[in-house]
């Protein structure tokens, strides 16, 4: 299971958050902090685990993260996902994310956090991987996203009528 | 109108839109805080307008402000709201915002089962796939169990986007609401097949993580994976799979032989490393579940090794990493394939990586050996002192703690080297750990009673330079060990060199700045050394000294008194009394020390932790009952309870006086003065000490006095406990040296004497004899102490609930159908639909009655019965109603109130059982239970309190019915008067209907019944046989002759353990017992069980019978072995079968036209009998004769019934009860006219039974 996918910059900025257990605010954004702590102090060539801190984790859990220019994408995870999986499954996301927004960069994230938590839902779904298939990600986020079009069309047609 | 909303599009142009927002938020970046409180403001009167896209555009941006850390609880209202848009759009970002910001303390969720419900069924899949979503991250057990129902529909729908959905979210419906997961096991069970790639991936990863908290319910499906696992090519569900081979293969060692030689392919045949390392996983696994040490498997463990080796050698520091974690699993069970790549271990513990460092730290854990303990914890130290980071140390401190102690301190030689680690240990800067350094060194001292001297003597060089530990304010925790040091000064304070010098140090001033807890530790040891020096200086013969001795404890002791800390108070007062006493009689010139050191006699044991846990509670004690008369409720919420036992915040026991300025003291200590001076039993102090007290501590009062060691406790510039590493090398070599000339004299001989406890450790190991003999006092455990080793799982564990046997579903020996109370709820009930009537599947020689099927309530058993065979019988029709019933939930939604109200037909659809056998099974399984068990199985589907609703219900549903059928109810609940209700039903041909209605009357509750009679006896065994409802089960052997099943339940009375039952029985001409092919007519049955103590369980026999108008008896024996302890003995019990008319009977339902048809016809001959004083209720009557003789009731009008059965052999049997005052009269008519007196004999034989 899935614990929680972190999204941050590399000065800590949330960019997405998606808990698959409940905290309150504060304790989320306590979490937030502290795994940025945990994983900015880290070296770049080093291994790209590391036991959760204090607030999320546990024995069982992991941080399993990845950092991408200035993004740092972090899964936490338990013992029942494979560690290089998570790995794989942070490629898929970040390309998904490329082929969506086309050249995704931080600037992206930022101002459509909504359309990067609609990617996601494709990919897990309560905390467990739903689509590792990035091919068939990406049809349904556009399917949907034609959907989302077809509707604000018809919304501006009706507009024009009157 | 029109106007409305072209108002609310302009003010929406003028709306902030999410990226507006963010742009705002980032443009200010100084007033972040004030700009965003503008922006909720402004959210709020969105939010209040009326126009849905407002309210959207509003809901989006809060999701943007709660991942920043705002509180949007407020708007959860606002949100369901959005959620229930028609719009996809708009949805979306309800939904979005939902599972972003609800919780199962939400109440606004409660609001939201209805809409949810209407968007799983939306015709558009994005729809359902955006509230499954969202759904996953909210879901609680109330929409659990509303919408369970729901998601397992959706399981089976044509897109296999909703079906993996839906799929994935049935593992947090489970977590909510378990009582699904039996119901909706077999459908998961079968996505595991789904064509879709996606879908079974689901499957898989649902199973999983189910079988990860409770494996042994899902062994039975090891074959399946097994197949996946060999025939699928995607590396996300191969992986899934192999894990959970792991968690299975501890249960399952015959599973983890099969699986060697696949996984070991995979290995060398896979590119992908995650596939690879989750393959050397699960052999590792398979490994540590087989017996160790198999020759054939030292190949794999080799290979697992190596690879991993690999991995460990790769510059990718995340296999690195992943190699050391497989490599620690390795290491529990195959230490020496693990310890030959120490190197690269300890190469590993220099990586600049801190993750793979604690990696390889937990592999030294296993690495270690007498022989180079001491060398890798020296290399610990090192790194301890090089360490960075609190966190990175403290878990060095703890490893190092952790290697020492493990398995009983097995790898230390020397105890005075780990107690000069412990005690280098105590200068490591803040470090959490002063608990666990403390507990070793009181374990080691305690156990260890050789090394007691020179502990004693290191702690109390602890004590007197205990300053060094408190002073600084980073340093609170390591404190803890003076709690420690003192106490073992104290305890053991014979062995101290100089208890004087100790007693000073532990009454200094200073010591009231320390936590409560360890100042108490002091009070009460200071007493004891005070016993101990008192003792030696009365030995001396001056007698001044033990007085000044006295005066010193009198002196100091004033100040733990006035502790705020109660414990070290109450010590301290009591301690200084004694003190003065014993002064006084000092003065007398009385020898006290004798007397004084008996107060702390004796030897203190280690109590094992388990131990009071252990202790059985003696018989005729209640736990749980009160003592007393418990406490009014208002009283105990007055009462706040104190954790006397727990221990005191360090910070609630610093003293008060530290923090009072100088004036205060001063002024203080001037009236004490004043008070001591007035105060006639107030000894003064001397000058001398007074003064110690009055100024700061001082050591420098104190004379030092070199301890005698024969080490050297600080060696400067070098840690002290290298210096023992140097020591023991010598001592080693110096042993080696005398062994080897020992060996030459006799090698032989001295070899096989060496075969000590530690077995494990290679041979060189043996040879080093410890430096001193250690004797590890062994933990105390109460007498006859249980001997169980439970380790308790965590209560809260959400898991826990999960823990649900799903065999039963599958097909393995011992089945639990799915019980009627565990259908899933849905909203609409219906009748059940075409409960197909057993008579149709068999017979078409059956002539006269058309097809019938009756569903008697009145019989529970029999109920059950009926709806088992009913669900294997109609399981090809259920897509067909299946879909009916789709259609008419579509009818119903919006409107239904979500109320659960479990339905029949539902359930048997759900319970589709995998097996065809089962239904005989469960059948079985359902009858063993108990009557009232049975009855309140039932109670939900009777539906009591809406039995109007029912009747419409099945009057609408039954237009679509094509069968014939007909269902009656009648219900008899154990619990409070319930409404007495049965009604027939027939609709014939699709368009007639016939309603019969029976009486609907308040009638009180039938007794309970039992069918099971007791066969035979003795002091072994007990055999139960049931005695009537034998033939139920055979409906499909109707055509060849006849045959009855018998239930017997085997009970084992002994305290043996039964076994190799047999069962047989004299065959007669008309009746024998069905053997297995190719036995003789002699040869038994063997039980397919055997009978641990206590135990019962049930075996069918079944029977052929020729003619059946005649009762039966047989003669039997059984036959088994007595196993006790030593001996085992051959007995056997005879026993008679009986049966009886009625048990050829079978019930079947029968209509009041085709009964009346088939009484007008003729061809039945009549009989009758009356029973004189038979007082019991109309329906009592009616009720036993239908269980015990399987009639059912055809109609009945007040005090008259009319009642049918029909023989295994096609036999109608139609009866007409009367009753009046205290006689009834039975008219009987049957077509065998010897079969129907049998029959009436044995209804006047049960009614004059009673």
């Amino acid at each position: 299971m899935i614990k929680a996918i972190l999204i941050f910059n590399n000065h800590g900025k949330p960019r997405l958050s998606k808990f698959y257990e409940h905290y309150n605010e504060d304790t989320e954004q306590q979490i937030i902090r502290e795994t940025f702590h945990l994983v900015s102090k880290r070296d770049e060539n080093v291994c790209n685990f590391l036991e959760g801190g204090m607030l999320i984790g546990g024995s069982d859990y992991k941080l399993i993260y990845r950092h991408y220019a200035t993004l740092y994408f972090v899964f936490c995870v338990d013992s029942s996902e494979s560690e290089l999986g998570i790995l794989d499954l942070i490629q898929v996301f970040v390309e998904t994310l490329d082929k969506c927004f086309e050249n995704v960069c931080e600037l992206d994230l930022i101002f459509h956090v909504d359309k990067v938590h609609n990617i996601l839902a494709e990919m897990v779904m309560g905390g467990m991987v739903l689509e590792t298939n990035m091919n068939e990600i990406i049809t349904q986020v556009d399917a949907q996203n034609k959907m989302e079009k077809s509707e604000t069309f018809i919304f501006q047609s009706t507009r024009q009528d009157r | 109108m029109a106007l409305k909303i072209v108002k609310g599009s302009i003010d929406r142009m003028f709306d902030k839109n999410l990226q507006d927002l963010v742009r705002g938020i980032r443009n200010h970046k100084e007033d972040e805080a004030k700009y965003i409180s503008t922006c909720i403001d402004e959210i709020k009167q969105e939010l209040k307008q009326d126009n849905i896209a407002v309210k959207a555009n509003a809901v989006c941006k809060l999701t943007y402000l709660q991942m920043l850390g705002y509180d949007v609880s407020w708007a959860a209202f606002n949100i369901v709201e959005v959620m229930s848009s028609s719009k996809f759009t708009y949805k979306r970002i309800g939904y979005l915002a939902a599972s972003q910001c609800f919780h199962e303390s939400t109440d606004v969720i409660m609001l939201t089962t209805n809409q949810i419900r209407k968007d799983l069924s939306s015709p558009n899949q994005y729809d359902t796939g955006v509230a499954l979503t969202g759904l996953s991250c909210f879901v609680t057990p109330d929409l659990a169990r509303d919408l369970a129902n729901d998601i397992m529909t959706l399981m089976s729908h044509t897109k296999p986007y909703i079906r993996k959905k839906a799929v994935l979210i049935m593992y947090k419906v489970f977590l909510k609401y378990p009582e699904s997961l039996r119901p909706a096991f077999p459908r998961l069970k079968e996505k595991l097949e789904d064509p879709d790639p996606g879908v079974q991936s689901a499957a898989v990863n649902v199973i999983c993580e189910l079988a990860r908290r409770n494996p042994k319910n899902y062994l039975s499906l090891a074959p399946l994976f097994f197949k996946l696992m060999t025939s699928s090519t995607n590396n996300w569900v191969l992986i899934k799979i192999i894990k959970l081979f792991g968690a299975l293969t501890p249960l399952e060692p015959r599973l983890g032989k099969k699986l060697i030689e696949p996984l070991t392919n995979l290995i060398h045949s896979t590119s992908a490393m995650s596939l690879l390392y989750e393959c050397v996983n699960t052999v590792i696994a398979v490994l540590i579940s087989l017996s160790s040490g198999m020759p054939n498997h030292s190949a794999s463990i080799q290979l697992c090794v190596q690879k991993l080796r690999i991995l460990i050698e790769d510059s990718d520091q995340n296999l690195k990493y992943l190699g050391l974690l497989a490599m620690s699993k390795i290491l529990k069970t195959h230490p020496k394939s693990v310890q030959s790549h120490k190197d690269l271990i300890l190469q590993c513990l220099d990586d600049k990586d801190e993750s793979i460092r604690l990696r390889a730290l937990d592999l030294l854990y296993g690495m270690v050996s007498k022989k180079n303990l001491m060398e890798i914890v020296k290399k610990l130290m090192l790194h301890v002192d090089k360490a960075e980071g609190t966190t990175y140390r403290d878990e060095l401190l703890t490893k190092i703690i952790d290697i020492c102690s493990q398995s009983n301190y097995q790898y230390i030689t020397n105890f005075e080297w780990y107690i000069s680690i412990l005690v280098e240990l105590t200068r490591l800067e803040g470090t959490r750990h002063g608990h666990l350094i403390a507990s070793q060194m009181l374990d080691v001292a305690i156990r260890v009673k050789a090394i007691r001297v020179f502990a004693v003597a290191q702690m109390a060089t602890l004590l007197d330079n205990a300053h060094l530990l408190t002073g600084n304010v980073q340093r609170k925790g390591i404190c803890e060990v003076l709690y420690a040091a003192a106490w073992i000064c104290g305890e053991f304070s014979e062995h101290l060199e100089n208890p004087m010098q100790t007693l000073e140090a532990m009454l200094r001033p200073k010591v009231a700045t320390l936590p409560g807890h360890i100042q108490a530790v002091y009070v009460q040891n200071a007493a004891k050394l005070f016993a101990t020096v008192l003792k030696s200086q009365e030995g001396n013969t001056e007698g001044t000294a033990a007085q000044e001795t006295s005066q010193l404890m009198i002196d100091r002791l004033p100040l733990f008194v006035q502790s705020a800390n109660l414990e070290v108070q109450e010590r301290a007062s009591c301690i200084l009394q004694l003190v003065k006493y014993i002064q006084k009689l000092q003065q007398k010139d009385v020898e006290v020390a004798e007397e004084v050191c008996a107060l702390f006699a004796g030897e203190l044991n280690p109590v094992a932790p388990k131990a009071q846990k252990k202790v059985p509670v003696p018989e005729g004690l209640d736990l749980d009952a009160w003592i007393n008369e418990p406490p009014s409720e208002s009283e105990s919420e007055d009462e706040q309870p104190r954790a006397i036992f727990a221990k005191e915040e360090p910070k609630h026991s610093r003293p008060r006086h530290t923090e009072v300025d100088e004036k205060e003291l001063a002024r203080r200590r001037e009236a004490r003065k004043q008070e001591q001076a007035n105060n006639p039993f107030y000894i003064k102090a001397s000058p001398s000490s007074q003064k110690v007290y009055q100024e700061a501590p001082g050591v420098e009062h104190i004379p030092v006095v070199q301890i005698d060691l024969s080490v050297p406790l600080k060696v400067p510039g070098l840690p002290m406990s290298d210096q023992y590493v140097k020591l023991e090398e010598e001592r080693r070599q110096k042993e080696r040296a005398e062994k080897k000339k020992k060996d030459k004299k006799k090698r032989k001989e001295k070899r096989s004497g060496r075969g000590k406890k530690h077995d494990s450790g290679p041979e060189s190991e043996e040879d080093i004899t410890p430096a001193h003999m250690v004797d590890i006092v062994t933990e105390e455990m109460p007498e006859n102490a249980l001997p169980s080793d439970d380790d308790e799982k965590d209560p809260n564990d959400p898991h826990k609930a999960l823990d649900i046997d799903l065999d039963s579903l599958v097909e393995t020996a011992r089945r639990r159908p799915l019980a009627d109370s565990e259908k899933l709820p849905v909203r609409s009930h219906r009748a059940a639909e075409a409960l197909k009537s057993p008579a149709e599947d068999g017979e078409a020689e059956s002539a006269a009655p058309p097809e019938l099927k009756k569903k008697s309530s009145k019989d529970k058993r029999e109920k059950k019965k009926d709806k088992d065979r009913d669900r294997k019988k109609s399981k090809e029709e259920k897509k067909k109603k299946k879909h009916k019933h789709e259609e008419k939930e579509e009818d119903l939604l919006g409107g239904q109130a979500d109320e659960p109200v479990v339905q029949p037909e539902e359930t048997s659809e759900v319970a589709a059982l995998p097996s065809s056998t089962s239904a005989e099974e469960a059948a079985t399984v359902a009858e063993a239970a108990p009557v009232p068990e049975a009855a309140s199985c039932t109670a939900p589907d009777s539906e009591p309190d809406e039995p109007k609703d029912t009747e419409l219900e099945e009057t609408k549903s039954s237009k679509h019915k094509k069968k014939k059928q007909k269902k009656e109810k009648e219900e008899k609940e154990k619990k409070k008067k319930k409404k007495h209700h049965h009604h027939h039903h027939h609709s014939d041909g699709g368009a007639e209907e016939s309603v019969q209605n029976g009486t609907v009357e308040e009638e009180e509750p039938l007794p309970p019944m039992s069918n099971y009679c007791l066969l035979a006896e003795n002091s072994y065994i007990k055999m139960m046989m049931e005695d009537a409802d034998q033939v139920n089960d055979i409906q499909g052997n109707l055509q060849d002759g006849s045959q009855v099943v018998v239930s017997v339940i085997f009970e084992n009375k002994c305290e043996s353990f039964l076994k190799s039952m047999e069962f047989n029985v004299l065959d007669s001409l008309n009746c024998k017992l069905q053997r297995p092919e190719g036995s003789g007519p002699h040869d038994g049955l063997t039980v397919p069980f055997q009978l641990p103590p206590g135990v019962s369980n049930e075996a069918r026999f079944v029977f052929t019978v020729q003619s059946i108008v005649m009762p039966q008896k047989l003669k039997g024996t059984l036959t088994f072995i007595v196993k006790n302890e030593d001996s085992s003995t051959h007995e056997k019990l005879d026993f008679k079968l009986h049966f009886t008319c009625t048990s050829y009977l079978i019930t079947t339902p029968c209509y009041s036209d085709a009964f009346a048809k088939l009484l007008e016809s003729g061809d039945l001959k009549g009989s009758s009998v009356r029973l004189e004083g038979v007082n019991m209720p109309f329906h009592h009557l009616l009720a036993r004769i239908c269980f015990h003789h399987h009639f059912s009731v055809v109609e009945r009008i007040d005090s008259c019934a009319s009642m049918y059965s029909r023989s295994i052999q096609g036999h109608h049997v139609c009866l007409l009860v009367k009753t009046s005052d205290q006689t009834v009269s039975i008219d009987a008519k049957c077509d065998e006219p010897t079969l129907l007196g049998n029959v009436l004999d044995e209804i006047k034989q049960t009614f004059s039974q009673c």
